[in-house]
């Protein structure tokens, strides 16, 4: 017996008989027999919880994790504080033990989490109208790059350098699939090169994505782009966000933004190796019906009292089938519920207090590593909590010697961007104490 | 189902009414009846062009959404923007109200749709 | 139970609070001297101020307006609404696992390299395949990622006539609309009356211009594909490719294995034949897996092992690209590895026979009251096209709600599309007899209520916190945010 299969033999038995067979072996006799295993499989025999419990808890000991190292990387995951109330919210199994809220009558309590965390996101960007999420940021910037050929059904796509490497990849993987034409601009001094911009857009671009803040950390220069952008009618202009840069950031929508995306782990998701996270995204009320994946509306139910819905359903593939907007048909269902708490839990004030702390402590870092001379900035451009840094010596030999001193180093920019060999990009959360920078900048400083 | 006398139909259901080298297209009565409440209708913009079999418009209900698609030539004059804000009218009077009003560019595809009584056949004998 | 109808919203108050950060310990400095004050938002954030009491109760009073497999049977066809057993859930939350960076050092996560490595190879064993993707992030990704990859091996030859797939009508959704993204234009076969494939169909569908079939086996009416043999060659003569959609691998652990059946590449749905919770609606997995001949086409990065040391390898020569962030869900991976582990080769091939018997079962308890095929042997699920008799104003959406009413999950409603009134039942392994029997013995009640009391069914559910919600209401005249 087994603990998760209740039947006993002698339920098994009787079934066999109101079923009308002798074994369960003839309930499987339409397998053609050529092509049946006909073996056991080439697997362990099924363990106790206790066995199972002491073998991976020694693979999860082979791992240190960010609370045996001080974490100073970044590049698109973050080690932020997660209040306790997250875990503990997401853990309710009503929530993670259902499924997608087809019965809405049984569902409200996930209907309800998705209406608020739409709320949330467009409360946040300025948007009008968010979905209930997608796999990730970088899955989302493929997702916004297809909805906007579709709104203008155009297949030119122009993405600045300064996006995340990872999410240029998923584009260019995507893109080909699509018979999309990807133009990347090239950066100059760390922010995305505007002359370059203007060349390439024409009558052709269906949209133009830049990240902000962008992969060096660097706040782009919004306005200015989106004047460039929209100098071509109907061109889109999509921005990926750090959802917890717009505690103090300028709202997206306020500097024209038509579909803000982005990776939405920063709220409360744990790093878990890099997955899963949430991808945001959200735009304007007049490409609604373009967006891909679930929605929730609300509604009334016969009683005229409030309730909520999967709603705008005819875009989503169970309905529209090959013509749906995308063939996306989870969302992010228990991460979506945990962005959703942290943000409540933060509120005006935390939120705000959480960004803020990070842009001074990430200064702080800056100043502290730059302070000597061995480091040099990379890039003399206004920053949120990522920061680049240059040496002579490579970022593998950095570190390693950080991680000698339980420190776990930056990301080595070098691996994406040639032309800054020994480029070292760190990331400052809320996190970080005074000690705990102190400790990396005089470590760093001993290194050379 | 209502078939209504003096308009062109085509297998996909839906109708011409001619006025001279304009047209009025809509949703018959049936396809309406089959999409059930209408929630959306997608509206092509003036002076777009589309050919014959062409989609110009999806109508969507809340479980279903369907293509409207072009039953000849034509060049769009006028969209019915009522429908934007009240797509349920589709359901109420679909001969009343109609999706687009095109220039018809060649009045002898009209030939090739059905007359009202070849609908109500293909009607019988697809239901 | 008290009534509970709030947003979080309508309980903000100013000057609340939830959290408490430790004091800014470095030296502040002025906001906009740190960062230009054209690019600060000089606005209060729209976000509201509650305490932790209010978020707490909040959210544990819109927990009890939910179902999930903890609260009873949840027998939604297509979806395994398997039990979630709860060491999975420890297992992930492990702090190795759990906090771990993606991009550290990978001496420092060989822990988590092994266990993706040790997954891929038990996946491979289980499907008949000889390398899997761990990167989708669930089965549309999957299907997807599987799609690029038959794309890449096409293209890689030469051979770019092939734009078209083939799906039976009787594949969900989003087998055509994942092939529509990955750039595909769709040919969809009839199934025969039986609900398979149509062989001759397939035949006339079958050209030169074929990149592959896409099939789901056992199908999503619980039937298994027994002319697969014939398909697959078929198929193949043709220069296609064969696509196997996991959905309903929970039928076939330790019996068949796709790779055996002639498939080139596949996805598992994690969430559903491996038992990690469904979260609402996410986050799955979709791992893919293929045989030898689309190897040189795997998105990067795969998981590797030399001699003692696991890596990831970023070199694979004409590799479809990336699919998604870092590695792909890894903390629903730790929680199918856990599964795995815990059913090994015996539990996993147990599942199966109790899957299926419990379908047979509980179809051979209802065919009396719903229209199904006899005599039919049906695999982890059955499909019941609505009521028997004369009952046309009672639709299968009444009998879903009615059940609603008797603190049931509906099975998966008007799909497959080919069946009218279609109601998909999926009761899985974790059921007992006794569930199954009550189950039935309610089926069979609302059977009767249509005859008689068919208001009841009508005017159902009476028992949930709301009753039937407006739907058309709601695509008309979207509410997509509060508004205050």
């Amino acid at each position: 017996m087994y603990p998760y299969i209740p039947n006993t033999p002698e339920d098994e038995k009787q079934m066999l008989e109101a079923i009308g067979v002798d074994s369960i072996d003839e309930l499987f006799k339409d397998i053609p027999e050529s092509v049946r295993l006909n073996r056991e499989l080439n697997l362990h025999p099924s363990m106790s919880e206790l066995e199972v419990s002491r073998y991976l808890t020694k693979l999860s000991q082979m791992n240190k994790s960010v609370n045996q190292l001080t974490c100073f990387l970044g590049a698109g995951a973050y080690d932020h504080y997660i209040p306790a109330v997250v875990g503990h919210i997401t853990s309710i199994s009503e929530f993670y033990t259902s499924y997608t809220p087809y019965q809405a009558e049984i569902s409200q309590g996930t209907l309800q989490y998705i209406f608020e965390y739409q709320t949330l996101i467009c409360n946040l960007t300025g948007m009008d109208v968010s979905n209930a999420s997608l796999y990730d940021g970088g899955t989302a910037i493929a997702e916004a790059a297809y909805m906007a050929a579709n709104v203008t059904r155009r297949n030119q796509i122009i993405i600045s350098k300064t996006v995340n490497p990872q999410y240029r990849q998923i584009l260019h993987t995507y893109a080909h699939l699509q018979g999309l034409e990807i133009i990347e601009i090239d950066e100059e001094g760390g922010v995305t090169n505007l002359e370059e911009l203007k060349k390439q857009i024409s009558d052709k671009t269906a949209a133009v994505i830049v990240q902000n803040p962008n992969f060096f950390g660097i706040i782009e220069d919004l306005k200015a782009t989106e004047e460039i952008v929209h100098s071509q009618k109907k061109t889109l202009f999509i921005a990926s966000m750090n959802p917890i840069s717009l505690g103090i950031l300028k709202k997206p929508a306020d500097l024209g933004v038509d579909i803000v995306v982005g990776e939405g782990q920063p709220l409360g998701v744990p790093l878990q190796f890099g997955g899963p996270y949430l991808g945001f995204i959200a735009t304007k009320k007049q490409f609604m019906r373009k967006l891909p994946g679930r929605i929730v509306g609300q509604t009334e139910d016969l009683d005229g009292k409030r309730g909520f819905v999967l709603t705008l359903q005819a875009r989503e593939q169970h309905i529209r089938r090959e013509k749906a907007t995308s063939n996306i048909c989870s969302n992010q269902g228990i991460n979506t519920l945990a962005a959703v708490v942290y943000l409540v839990t933060l509120g005006k004030k935390g939120l705000r207090e959480v960004a803020t702390q990070a842009a001074q402590k990430a200064h702080y870092a800056f100043k502290q590593i730059t302070k000597s001379g061995k480091f040099k900035p990379l890039f003399d451009k206004p920053f949120f909590m990522e920061f680049a840094v240059t040496s002579h010596v490579s970022p593998e030999e950095i570190n390693n010697k950080l991680l000698g001193e339980n420190i776990l180093g930056g990301y080595d920019l070098g691996k994406d961007y040639p032309q800054y060999k020994n480029g070292i990009l760190y990331a400052v959360t809320e996190k970080r104490t005074k000690e705990e920078i102190d400790k990396l900048s005089s470590v760093l400083e001993g290194i050379i | 189902m209502k078939v209504l006398e003096g308009l062109y139909y085509t297998k996909d259901h839906e109708w011409v009414k001619v006025e001279g080298n304009e047209g009025y297209i809509g949703l018959t009565d049936y396809a309406q009846d089959q999409l059930g409440d209408i929630v959306y209708v997608e509206l092509p913009e003036v002076d777009d062009e589309f050919e014959k079999e062409e989609v110009f418009s999806a109508v969507e209900s809340v479980k279903a959404a369907s293509d409207v698609f072009m039953p000849v030539d034509g060049k769009i004059l006028e969209v019915n923007e009522a429908l934007l804000d009240e797509p349920g009218l589709l359901n109420e009077d679909p001969y009343e109200n109609w999706i687009v009003k095109i220039e018809i560019t060649d009045k002898s595809q009209l030939d090739e749709l059905m007359t009202s009584e070849e609908y109500e056949k293909y009607l019988e004998e697809e239901v | 139970m008290r009534k509970y109808d709030k947003l979080i919203f309508e309980l903000s108050k100013p000057g609340r609070k939830a959290y408490r950060l430790p004091k800014l310990d470095v030296e502040e400095v002025k906001l906009d001297e740190l960062i230009p004050s054209e690019y600060i938002n000089e606005e209060e954030l729209e976000l509201p101020e509650v305490s932790e009491v209010d978020i707490i109760r909040h959210y544990t009073n819109l927990a009890n307006k939910n179902y999930g497999v903890d609260t009873g049977f949840y027998p939604l066809g297509s979806c395994t609404m398997k039990y979630n057993p709860k060491i999975n859930e420890d297992m992930a939350g492990l702090d190795g696992f759990r906090n771990i960076h993606p991009l550290q050092p990978e001496d420092t996560v060989q822990g988590a390299l092994r266990l993706m490595y040790e997954l891929d190879q038990a996946l491979c064993e289980i499907s008949g395949m000889d390398k899997m993707t761990l990167q989708p992030a669930a089965g549309a990704h999957g299907e997807l990622t599987g799609l690029a990859l038959i794309k890449a091996y096409h293209e890689h030859r030469g051979d770019t006539k092939r734009t078209k797939i083939i799906v039976p009508d009787s594949a969900h959704g989003t087998n055509p609309a994942s092939a529509k993204v990955a750039g595909f234009d769709i040919i969809e076969i009839k199934s025969t009356e039986e609900g398979l494939v149509d062989i001759e169909s397939l035949k006339a569908a079958l050209s030169d211009e074929i990149a592959g079939l896409m099939l789901t086996n056992p199908n999503t009416l619980g039937l298994f594909e027994r002319e697969i043999v014939e398909i697959a060659e078929l198929v193949h003569d043709a220069g296609g490719l064969l696509y196997y959609d996991g959905a309903n691998a929970n039928a076939i652990l330790g019996k068949v294995r796709p790779g055996d059946m002639g498939f080139d590449v596949v996805h598992f749905n994690l969430h559903k034949t491996f038992s990690t919770p469904h979260g609402g609606g996410g986050p799955g997995a979709g791992p893919v897996g293929v045989k030898k001949i689309l190897l040189d086409y795997l998105p990067t990065p795969t998981v590797e092992k030399d001699g003692d040391r696991y890596y990831l390898n970023y070199d694979i020569p004409h590799s479809v690209g990336r699919m998604k962030d870092f590695y792909g869900h890894f903390s629903i991976l730790v929680r199918a590895y856990t599964y795995i582990l815990t059913m090994g080769k015996d539990g996993l091939n147990r599942v199966s026979d109790i899957a299926v018997l419990n379908a047979n079962y509980l179809a051979s308890k209802l065919k009396e009251h719903y229209n199904l095929a006899e005599d039919t042997i049906y695999k982890h699920e059955f499909v019941m096209a609505g009521l028997k008799g004369d009952l046309s104003e009672v639709t299968t959406l009444d009998v879903a709600k009615r059940l609603l009413d008797y603190g049931y999950h509906p099975p998966t409603i008007y799909f497959p599309l080919i069946v009218q009134e279609a109601l998909m039942t999926e009761p899985t392994e974790s059921e007992s007899k006794e569930t199954l029997d009550e189950f039935a013995d309610i089926l069979i009640k609302i059977a009767e209520e249509a005859k008689n009391k068919p208001e009841l069914l009508k005017d159902a559910p009476r028992n949930t916190s709301l009753r039937r919600l407006d739907e058309a209401k709601a695509a008309r005249n979207p509410i997509l945010k509060y508004e205050g």
